[in-house]
């Protein structure tokens, strides 16, 4: 089976193999390369990066990622949930905004440091 | 106002730049026209910035944030809001001329860096007929509106051109529950990464469609449908080939090109292939004193180079001397390289050549030669245009430098 992994903007293009012996993976130039294959097979898992709303001024929306990967499955599940989520403070870079996804551990920050501004 | 140095431009080639010469002592001014800094990386909320400067895979706005505070912890002047309109020369200064809430201003320098980044292609610049409707938005303003503004662009959305921006908004809007009809890409192969074709359309099942282009927009008032059309190898049209797709919102991401009207106010040469300024080493212009950095350069497809372009100019305009300028030539499958001269006056270890293959192309070397003697080679397995190659380049262990070259040629 063939796989790219997009781990890095390498792109390397993977080889992956089910035998007896387990999962054999080739063509990484690293060895992350291998976990990615193991997982997209097991459990495929991306970090999700988007917006939530805001009442602050300046702000009709401030960016946020996941501070891990989640469960590949989850992503529109996490897109709803942050469709009911709206700020009304304005929050330093990495604030979280939803703390433990899907009992994963992995939590919802913001990447924007927002500033009171007067215009 | 006098300053030594005022940079025009607060993204990450103007950040870094500021930075810079304020650390060598010259005094600065900042110059934006959008009410924060950070440039265009405030909209690029995906992640991937940053891996070759911090090792880590940082968003637009993040990787924005660490040379916003490096730029806070400096004595750097920053007017916000602010749109230079004009830069004349009189007494060996430049005079700048700037709208902001204040007014009509104008301040004094020597030494002026423009890092204005670049401009999107629009639907003039590809020729596509048809109704004037609303509904057509370039890939930056699109995302623009879906994550400074949170406003959705359209609902059923074609996207022209296969590039990252392009695969990045097809992922985003489909995130945001806009249906993705399809990424359509006129050169038969795409344009980006292959790890954004993977993350962005197959995990999504967004389908992308390789020699083929929008020919033509139809709607009232806003886009109702567009017109498919297969092309040939010249990116011509194929007659018969038409087809119909329902579609609210036409995202074009057809391509971006240097933002340098004020460069060409101030004269500076220009080279063709890039669209950029012609600069040395130190990112110094052909006219004395202008410096250019970052996107308004060249197009870079990583912020980590543009971030080191704006240094490079940062850490030049503090200096004094009086250039000796060498032309590089640029020889075999080239789309270009960066910088076009070298100024032999100044350091010339060490100096960092950036250059895109004209096509793809596989096993090739590259080679730098002074007076025909080689100072550099590198062979590549393989070279893509949208890929700018880096490398860096002792020029002080050739015996002479009359006429430089760099090569690409097969291995
Ligand atoms: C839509 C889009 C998406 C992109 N996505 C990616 C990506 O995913 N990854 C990546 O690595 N790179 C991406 N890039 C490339 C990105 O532009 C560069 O990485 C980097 O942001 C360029 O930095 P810069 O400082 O040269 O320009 P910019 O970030 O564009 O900053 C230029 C600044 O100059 C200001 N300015 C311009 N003219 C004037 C004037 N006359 N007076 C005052 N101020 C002025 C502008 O307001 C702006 O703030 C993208 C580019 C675009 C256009
Ligand atoms: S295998 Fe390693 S080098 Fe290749 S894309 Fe994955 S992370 Fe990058």
């Amino acid at each position: 089976m063939q796989m790219v992994c997009i781990v890095c903007p390498n792109g390397c293009r993977l080889n992956v193999e089910q035998t007896e012996e387990g999962i054999v993976v080739s063509g990484q130039r690293c060895k992350r390369g291998e976990a990615f294959a193991i997982g997209e097979l097991t459990d495929p898992k991306r970090s999700v990066t988007s917006s939530v709303r805001t009442t602050v001024k300046g702000y009709p929306v401030v960016s946020v990622k996941t501070d891990g990967e989640i469960p590949k499955s989850k992503i529109f599940e996490l897109m709803d949930m942050l469709k009911n989520v709206t700020l009304h403070e304005p929050l330093p870079i990495g604030s979280v905004v939803i703390g433990n996804l899907f009992g994963t551990g992995v939590n919802v920050i913001t990447t924007t440091q927002m500033e009171e501004t007067d215009e | 106002m006098k300053y030594d140095v005022v940079v025009i431009g607060g993204g990450p080639a103007g950040l870094a730049s500021a930075v810079k010469a304020w650390q060598g002592g010259a005094s600065v001014l900042l110059i934006e026209r959008e009410a924060k800094l950070g440039g265009i990386l405030k909209q690029c909320i995906h992640d991937g910035f940053g891996v070759v400067r911090f090792g880590e895979k940082l968003s637009g706005p993040e990787y924005a944030d660490r040379f916003v505070r490096a730029l806070k912890e400096t004595n750097v002047q920053v007017s916000l809001l602010s749109f230079v309109t004009r830069i004349i020369k009189q007494d060996n200064m430049y005079v700048i001329t700037y709208v902001c809430k204040e007014g009509v201003q104008t301040v004094q320098c020597d030494r002026i860096i423009l890092a204005t980044g670049c401009r999107e292609r629009t639907r003039n610049g590809i020729f596509i007929n048809g109704d004037r409707c609303a509904g057509v938005y370039t890939a930056g303003s699109a995302q623009n509106l879906v994550n400074m503004l949170g406003v959705m662009p359209g609902k059923r959305v074609v996207i022209l051109g296969s590039g990252d921006i392009g695969l990045i908004m097809a992922r985003r809007l489909t995130l945001e529950g806009a249906k993705v009809v399809g990424v359509y890409e006129a050169k038969p192969t795409p344009s980006g990464l292959t790890r954004n074709i993977h993350q962005c359309l197959k995990d999504f099942d967004i389908p992308m469609y390789l020699s083929s282009t929008v020919t033509r927009v139809f709607g009232k008032t806003r886009l109702e449908r567009v017109e498919i059309c297969k092309v040939d190898e010249h990116m011509r049209p194929i007659a018969g080939t038409e087809e119909i797709v329902e579609a609210d919102c036409l995202v074009l991401a057809v391509g971006l090109i240097p933002e340098n009207e004020i460069a060409r106010d101030l004269n500076v040469p220009i080279d063709g292939k890039t669209k950029g300024a012609i600069v040395d080493q130190n990112c110094q212009t052909l006219v004395d004193g202008v410096y250019a950095c970052g996107n308004a350069l060249h197009v870079n497809d990583l912020v980590d180079y543009v971030s080191e372009s704006g240094e490079t100019a940062g850490a030049s305009a503090v200096k004094n001397h009086k250039r000796d300028l060498r032309e590089i030539k640029t020889v075999g499958k080239l789309l270009y390289a960066v910088p076009q001269r070298l100024d032999v006056n100044s350091d010339v270890d060490g100096v960092i050549m950036y250059f895109r293959a004209s096509e793809e192309l596989s096993d090739q070397r590259i080679t730098v030669r002074a007076d025909g003697e080689t100072v550099f080679t590198k062979v590549y397995g393989k070279l893509l245009p949208p890929e700018m190659e880096r490398i860096s380049v002792d020029f002080s262990k050739a015996k002479s430098l009359g006429e430089i070259t760099v090569t690409l040629e097969d291995k």
